[in-house]
């Protein structure tokens, strides 16, 4: 991936020319982006999954294109930011080829939004994707037809194998270079409503001098779309006049545009918007019963079988937990052994670094920062962090792929509508178990401007892959510690799951109490397409998870964790007085963290921890580390000995840490997310201090009530 | 037993015909562009666990929506 842009970018000068993908939500883009230019864009199965556009780059027959993959999008008229994004590229950036991407087992619906679009652009190539589930379901399309009734070339493909991919090219190519002329053969609307665009129309042309399709442009004001006129005043600012007088000039003609679209359409805008719909909808229905055929034999429907059981009332919520402990379950077992090796072989290579230093005769505070500090902290947290992040991740993506998370949001929408929030909070919510900046992002699937900003400030209260390893090694050490060695494992992924509940809890009280105080409102309208379960790609989505994770945690290793060391080193051998600045500092915060069930070297950990979750336990390591020696660092039962013996944590000590691990401040990076999406340092301090102040109560209250009751 | 009704009325496993929506706004946009138009047949498949959303098939597609979106759609209910 390359540039990644969310905001429009005007229509630079290129030389390269550009391949749009284009469709409704879940229809294969981002599969057939990467089929297309080798890259790795994100793909799920789930509407919504891509919320940027991405672009990258093809060769074909020796000259280069630029290829975008855009969000799905129901209508070209835009609904939510993502879909903005969309309408904004076809219209504005003006590909050379606009590729549309339909789901070759909805045909309909997806037609709809073909009809649509090539009222904007004559460049346009339909790609009939998922060909090979339309096969198995016994539904086959007559594309030859399919393209005569359109007026486009039209192309069949499935673009996890990569069928048709190549003819799908040769045509798109041969739009771009102008040897393939579509005709597109265009809706016509009910009479009235052509009566009125032919009176309109010229004008349009007039006024806007070329730059979109005249006819397109005068359904829009006719049927009152109320962002065509901020979107024409946009476009006259900064796609073609150049001169102030003639913006002037333009924005007249604009308004004038209006009041005459307005006198045509009278009060009935809505009717012309209904009529031009159901033209529409008609022409995409008649069409597609003219090219589908259906195999008369019906398969059973695995589908509803499958969901009869996931979403049931009796076993939905038990399958949802138990899927959660399940795949921690294995991410700790999974994690136990390669963390350990790793363990040792890293701290087996400090040693031969300290003897590299010794032998070099290097000056003591040089090891000391080096090797004490900036390697330690790296290799810690490749050690305790890598591995469970390694493994939870290509299961997460499994169960993304195979289309299960929009059902949890199904299951789990009640809740959230009760809470006064979005029922796709649920999906981006899910996202977070990723990573909270991803989640934070995905929040643009999210319409309304109030609940996509309750979903962002809660996003925080479900632990990310940096926080969870984490959470699974203090259970390990505790939960695991209470019961003997068989069950310990069950216990610790018990707790996990639990916090994780906890968590959601949280987010729902939260959003309620948001709802019902600073973002006060009604809730928007709710809509979320279930898609068909899909066979994951497990290999594929294992391998490049594994990789990808491996790849990220390696690098915010270095880029994050090892000046963090350094820091630490030199804060814990830097004295004032008799004391070193780190005791100091933890001394300051001792007495918060005392009341909250932690000590000061746990605050102080959580606060360094700010660029990155991940190194929130290697930095509380490494500053309980610098006090004392520890003989055999690295193994889940040195850590123990580090924390229980040295250090006389209690089980108190471990659940509120683990509480304050789930309930503080975003890392870094979702905050600068949270920033960049809000636009807002006030909703971003907000975003920090709202799961900051929650931490501190909880913690506060599970202190004060397990201690009053004298249970430790 | 045909009568006008609110697609939210229409239990679970039988389906109706969409006879007008009386959403306004942005949520009559999105219901529209989901191929709500008067004339389609929808079938409710399920409920959810709390009993809203509820699951549809709108033209081949299975699309979720909560009681406040589906009392908006007019449908006459009968085959
Ligand atoms: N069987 C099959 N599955 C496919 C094909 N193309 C895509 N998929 C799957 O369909 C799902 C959706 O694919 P994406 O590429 O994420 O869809 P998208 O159109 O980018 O979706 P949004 O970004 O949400 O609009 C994924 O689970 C893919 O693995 C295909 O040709 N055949
Ligand atoms: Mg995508």
């Amino acid at each position: 991936m390359s540039a990644v842009s969310g905001t429009y970018h005007p229509p630079v000068l290129r030389n390269q020319p550009i391949l749009a993908l284009a469709g409704n939500p879940n229809t294969g883009k981002s599969t057939l982006f990467n089929a297309l230019t080798g890259l790795r864009q994100h793909t799920g199965n789930w509407p919504g999954k891509t919320v940027l556009q991405a672009r990258g780059s093809l060769v074909h027959d020796g000259r280069k294109y630029i290829v975008v993959d855009l969000p799905g999008t129901y209508s070209p008229l835009a609904n939510s930011a993502e879909e903005e994004v969309a309408r904004d590229f076809i219209c504005f950036a003006k590909p050379d080829v606009t590729v549309v991407v339909v789901d070759a087992t909805c045909l309909e619906r997806n037609l709809s939004l073909v009809l649509q679009v090539m009222e904007i652009t004559e460049k346009v190539v339909v790609c009939v994707n998922l060909i090979d589930e339309a096969r198995r379901r016994g539904i086959r399309i007559d594309i030859r037809r399919l393209s005569q009734k359109l007026g486009l070339p039209v192309v069949a493909t499935a673009a996890r194998t990569g069928e048709g991919l190549g003819q799908l090219l040769d045509e798109a190519v041969g739009v771009i270079r102008g040897t393939l002329k579509p005709k597109p053969n265009r809706t016509i609307y009910h009479k009235k409503i052509e009566e009125a665009v032919s009176s309109l129309e010229p004008e349009v042309r007039a006024c806007l001098n070329g730059e979109l399709d005249s006819r397109w442009v005068a359904l829009r004001l006719l049927e009152g779309d109320a962002s065509i006129v901020e979107f024409l005043k946009r476009l006259s600012s900064e796609a073609m006049h150049p001169l102030e007088s003639t913006v002037i000039g333009y924005q007249r003609c604009v308004d004038s545009l209006m009041k005459q679209a307005n006198k045509l359409s009278g009060h009935g805008q809505n009717e012309v918007r209904d009529s031009i719909v159901q033209t529409i909808y008609e022409a995409a229905e008649r069409i597609a019963r003219g090219v589908i055929s259906r195999e008369v034999e019906q398969k059973t429907d695995w589908d509803r079988k499958i969901d009869n059981i996931l979403t049931s009332p009796v076993w939905g919520f038990p399958i949802m937990f138990g899927l959660l402990a399940g795949v921690f379950w294995i991410t700790l077992t999974g994690a136990n052994y390669p963390s350990a090796v790793l363990a040792d072989g890293l701290f087996r290579v400090e040693a031969r670094l300290t003897d590299l230093f010794t032998a070099l005769n290097a000056p003591e505070w040089l090891h000391g920062f080096l090797v004490l500090g900036v390697y330690r902290c790296a290799a810690w947290v490749v050690a305790v962090m890598l591995p469970p992040m390694a493994i939870f991740f290509p299961l997460f993506t499994l169960l993304e792929d195979a289309g299960y998370l929009p059902r949890v949001a199904f299951n789990l929408d009640g809740f959230f509508k009760r809470a006064g929030a979005h029922g796709k909070q649920a999906l981006t919510m899910s996202m977070g178990f990723g990573c909270n900046a991803a989640g934070v992002l995905s929040c643009r699937i999210i319409e309304s401007p109030r609940e996509r900003l309750i979903a962002t400030l809660t996003n925080v209260f479900v632990p990310c892959n940096g926080r969870f390893p984490a959470l699974i090694a203090l259970a390990t050490i505790f939960a695991g510690g209470a019961v003997t060695i068989s069950l310990s494992g069950i216990v610790a992924t018990l707790t996990v799951s639990g916090l994780v509940v906890f968590g959601i809890a949280v987010t729902l009280f939260a959003s309620w109490l948001l709802s019902r105080t600073l973002l006060q409102g009604i809730p928007s309208s709710f809509v979320l397409e279930l898609p068909p379960y899909r066979r994951p790609q497990v290999g594929q989505v294992i391998v490049r998870s594994l990789l990808d994770r491996t790849i990220f945690v390696l690098g915010r290793a270095v880029i994050i964790a090892a000046p963090a060391g350094g820091l630490i080193w030199v804060l814990a051998n830097t004295a004032v007085g008799d004391v070193t600045i780190l005791s100091v500092l933890a001394g300051q915060l001792d007495p918060l963290g005392r009341n909250m069930g932690l000590d000061g070297f746990i605050l102080l950990a959580f606060i360094l921890g700010l660029p990155a979750n991940e190194i929130v336990l290697p930095v509380l390591i490494m500053s309980y580390l610098s006090g004392s020696a520890l003989t055999e660092p690295g193994s889940i039962a040195s850590l123990r000995q580090l924390l229980v013996e040295q250090q006389g944590w209690t089980w108190l000590t471990a659940l509120c840490t683990m509480l304050f691990m789930l309930c503080h401040w975003p890392c870094g990076t979702a905050l600068y997310t949270i920033r960049r999406e809000q636009n807002s340092w006030r909703w971003t301090l907000l975003a920090a201090l709202i799961p900051a102040a929650v931490g501190v109560l909880v913690c506060l209250s599970v202190n004060y009530a397990v201690r009053g009751l004298g249970l430790v | 037993m045909a009568g006008l009704v609110t697609l939210n009325a229409v239990p679970v496993g039988s389906s109706a015909l969409v006879t007008k929506i009386s959403a306004a706004g942005m949520t009559r946009r999105r219901l529209l562009d989901l191929g709500l138009v008067p004339g389609t047949r929808v079938e409710v498949v399920r409920r959810s666990l709390l009993g809203d959303p509820v699951a549809y098939n709108i033209r081949g597609a299975l699309v979720a929506l909560r009681k406040e979106q589906s009392s908006q759609v007019v449908v006459s209910n009968g085959e």
